[in-house]
């Protein structure tokens, strides 16, 4: 099956989004400027997820006083509850949840897919069953475009046939080259282009020479950045690396890519080194509401017996309002209780320690010494460079980063 | 400590208690209430999100019940509960028991009395209630006493009078400890008024209790559903004025914006603010309008709201007759109801608090429907802010001698 290109006349030059400001001589690590309806936002960028238009338990004047400035609201969520025409009439999912920054959707596929038991894939989209009144819906590229254009969110991801890492054979390429058609049905269904960008997403799972067509094809469309998906599942982390590698190697220098689900701490800097721009995970925010606390050397299980006389603050370097305020012990003895506050004490710090950790990803890389930040950093979380996790060892080699 | 009565007007003091603290540099508006935590945070709130509220009482209430069990740390932690849970510029309570649990009786002796928290029944004697205190170092603590003569129906007056006779034998205990301990000398024991339903033994707690050097009283046994406290109401009045007047009366378990009026026309100063935090935890906002001045406009939509209210009076009796104070009331609305679904505004119309300058109906709607923490924490801020300023009006009202106008106001709305 042939798949057409979009027509150019149907988008215009998609709009240049990123600036450079400095890339790694050794590795392919860059450090940028988006811009965006909403505002500016410094690259590289992890977004926490706000999935039903909240970032849990915290108010959008704390997730902007930690100096997030863009985050995921997820559409396949909130087009259930409480329904794209709703949040139209509360003036977008910025003016429902009252967040001044960017806001990234997703397109309802993965969600669909991975949490829905009965949904089938066609040509036409996704079919399922809701899990709140049984109905039967379609989600087309059509429908996630238009459910997305009522978002109104500053960038916008295509639909994409979705196959899980661990899936092998003809499923792959099928999904593949479904998501380059659907690739042009978002694009042509897009009504916002001027003030959305719609980002595509690279598919073709586990194998090279599928990614590599599908690189191909994708990057002929004129669109304004590109997703590296269908990864962050459970793939190992040696083919998980060189599917990144691969990937940002075809992928257009002046245009953001965007690395979806991935947020563990030696993941960020490894595909910072990669090539990748910008992140998304639950993991921050979900291990917060378990009472783990992310920190330099891994995490810290606040709720164990070893904190409960633990008087110092979770990272003592760390300037966040948890940290100025509150002790290790303090948050055992409240992750105890029932009171929730002890949940957003950790999700304010969890939220922080990431965006902290791209703050300095990047002023590293600006200041031109992003290979020693990395080799710094593998010292501090593994306490010594041979306990790095092989696989963060070679794909680091690759692009020119040697540990000892 | 200092406790200056402006004025008194119809049984209702009001006032400032200045020199207060343990620094005696705080001072503190009555009638006012205590700012309610679990664990020593406000319940659902960071400090962050806590400071957004306006009007926040100077003295926050801690529990014992919640505390108790962390005794080692603190202890080992030396600098005082105030600094382990964040909140060391903030005046702190200890009392008890937590009002919004209840606890069960039948666990007090003549050595100790027991509290429950999250790892269940503490047994705490005098001693080991002092140590407690020693490690909390709290600027006023409720003394330990038996409360329980007011637990069973028809209190028999041996049990009464029990209640008493332990109470004054535990503060006389805990004032001696005092003496001893050089960490406490600037903390206040508030002593416990006993008695059940027994108007003699409340009388006698009360004569008694005066006479020892505490800082202030607990009014404790009064609390249950609105039929228990309507019933007590001339009790309360007796025991009050037993009570000298330059000493501040607490009351617990009471929280109602009603019963909060009832009680300081009795000569109650200071109050638990539990109440906001049980309707948010049934996802509802506090709408209760205590502008007892309103302007005509005002006036007119609120004659519409009373035709309203009129018309839900049948449905709120049935809510009612349940007799357990847990469930919605008349001075609320429940964000989880469909109507709310496309409801742009704010919860309440000119209210300045976080929630209502940042938030609309329809969003709080939604969290509750997905099950949201946020929902809590904005429902939390907004219920704290009304209350808190349902608290200001009370003390404008006396100053202005419009009590009776905002007393008329709040029944209207009680249904």
């Amino acid at each position: 099956m042939a798949a057409g290109a979009a027509t150019p006349a149907s988008l215009e030059s998609a709009p240049r989004i990123m600036r450079l400001v400095a890339e790694c001589s050794r590795s392919r690590a860059r450090a940028g400027e988006l811009q965006l309806s909403h505002g500016p936002v410094a690259t590289p960028v992890f977004m926490p997820v706000g999935t039903q238009a909240t970032m849990k338990g915290i108010t959008t004047e704390q997730l902007d006083a930690l100096g997030c400035r863009i985050c995921l609201g997820n559409t396949y969520h909130l087009g259930q509850r409480p329904g794209p025409e709703l949040i139209q009439k509360a003036r977008g999912l910025h003016g429902f949840m009252n967040w001044p920054h960017n806001l990234l959707t997703d397109s309802g596929g993965f969600q669909m897919v991975s949490l829905v038991a009965l949904s089938e894939v066609t040509e036409e989209g996704v079919r399922f069953r809701s899990p709140y009144d049984g109905e039967e819906t379609l989600l087309s590229p059509e429908r996630s475009v238009e459910i997305q254009n009522a978002l109104g969110s500053d960038i916008i991801m295509q639909l994409d046939d979705v196959v899980s890492s661990t899936v092998t054979g003809p499923r792959v390429e099928e999904a593949m080259h479904r998501s380059v058609r659907w690739l042009d049905r978002c694009i042509a269904a897009h009504r916002r282009p001027d003030k959305q960008n719609l980002f595509a997403i690279i598919q073709g799972g586990l194998d090279a020479s599928l990614r590599a067509i599908c690189l191909e094809e994708m990057t002929k469309r004129d669109v304004p950045g590109f997703a590296i998906g269908g990864l962050s599942g459970g793939e190992s982390k040696a083919q998980f690396w060189k599917m990144v590698a691969l990937s940002t190697s075809k992928l257009p220098k002046d245009k953001p890519r965007y690395l979806m689900g991935v947020g563990y701490a030696t993941d960020l800097v490894v595909c910072v080194a990669l090539g990748c721009d910008m992140f998304d995970c639950v993991y921050p925010t979900r291990t917060a509401r378990f009472g783990s606390a992310l920190v330099p050397t891994g995490q810290l299980q606040l709720k164990k017996k070893q904190y409960e006389k633990d008087f110092g603050p979770i990272d003592p370097e760390c300037p966040c309002p948890t940290c100025k305020r509150h002790t290790r012990a303090f948050l055992h003895t409240l992750l105890h209780s029932d009171n929730t506050a002890a949940l957003h004490h950790l999700t304010v710090h969890n939220i922080a320690y990431q965006l902290q950790l791209m703050s300095a990803i990047r002023a590293s890389i600006v200041e031109r010494r992003f290979p020693d930040f990395v080799r710094n950093f593998m010292i501090t979380m593994y306490g010594d460079q041979t306990l790095c996790p092989p696989w963060a060892t070679e794909a680091l080699a690759s692009v020119g980063i040697t540990l000892n | 400590m200092k406790l200056n009565l402006t004025k008194v007007v119809n049984g209702c003091r009001l006032g400032k208690i200045q020199n207060l603290g343990k620094t005696e540099n705080h001072s503190m508006d009555i009638p006012g209430c205590l700012l309610y935590t679990k664990t020593g945070s406000a319940p659902h709130l960071t400090h962050h999100t806590l400071h957004n509220i306006h009007g926040l009482p100077a003295m926050a209430q801690l529990t014992l019940s919640s505390l108790a069990e962390h005794h080692e740390v603190l202890a080992e932690y030396k600098k005082g509960v105030g600094n382990f849970i964040g909140m060391p510029e903030m005046l702190l309570y200890c009392s008890l028991h937590d009002p919004v649990s209840p606890c069960p009786a039948g666990y007090v002796t003549n050595k100790s009395a027991s509290v429950w928290g999250g790892g269940g029944r503490v047994e705490i004697t005098v001693s080991k209630f002092m140590a407690i205190q020693q490690a909390l170092q709290p600027d006023w603590f409720q003394c330990l006493a038996d409360g329980e003569a007011s637990c069973e129906e028809g209190t028999s007056i041996k049990r009464a009078r029990k209640s008493v006779d332990r109470s004054l034998l535990f503060l006389d205990n805990c004032l001696r400890l005092q003496e001893e301990s050089e960490v406490l000398q600037k903390s206040m024991i508030i002593g416990v008024i006993e008695g059940g339903d027994v108007m003699e033994e409340r009388l006698r707690s009360a004569r008694e209790t005066a006479k020892r050097p505490v800082g202030g009283f607990l009014l404790d046994g009064f609390q249950g559903n609105p039929a228990t406290l309507e019933a007590r109401l001339q009790l309360l009045s007796s025991v009050t004025a037993e009570l000298p007047e330059d000493k501040p009366r607490l009351i617990c378990g009471v929280s109602r914006p009603d019963e909060v009026l009832e009680c300081i026309e009795r000569g109650v100063d200071i109050f638990e603010s539990f109440f906001p935090y049980l309707v948010t935890e049934r996802g509802c906002a506090l709408t209760f309008n205590f502008d007892y001045q309103p302007n005509p406009e005002e006036t007119l939509l609120q004659q519409n709201g009373i035709q309203e209210e009129e018309k839900c009076e049948e449905q709120i009796k049935k809510i009612k007759t349940t007799g357990c104070n847990q469930k919605m009331t008349s001075f609320e609305i429940n964000l989880k109801e469909k109507k709310y679904r496309e409801d742009f505004s704010p919860l309440v119309r000119e209210c300045s608090c976080y929630c209502c300058k940042n938030h609309t109906r329809a969003y709080i709607h939604h969290l509750l429907m997905t099950n949201e923490l946020l929902a809590g924490v904005l429902l939390m801020m907004h219920n704290f802010e009304h209350y808190f300023a349902f608290f200001h009006s009370i003390r404008e009202a006396l100053k202005n001698d419009r009590l009776t106008q905002l007393k008329e106001l709040i029944r209207r709305q009680a249904c």
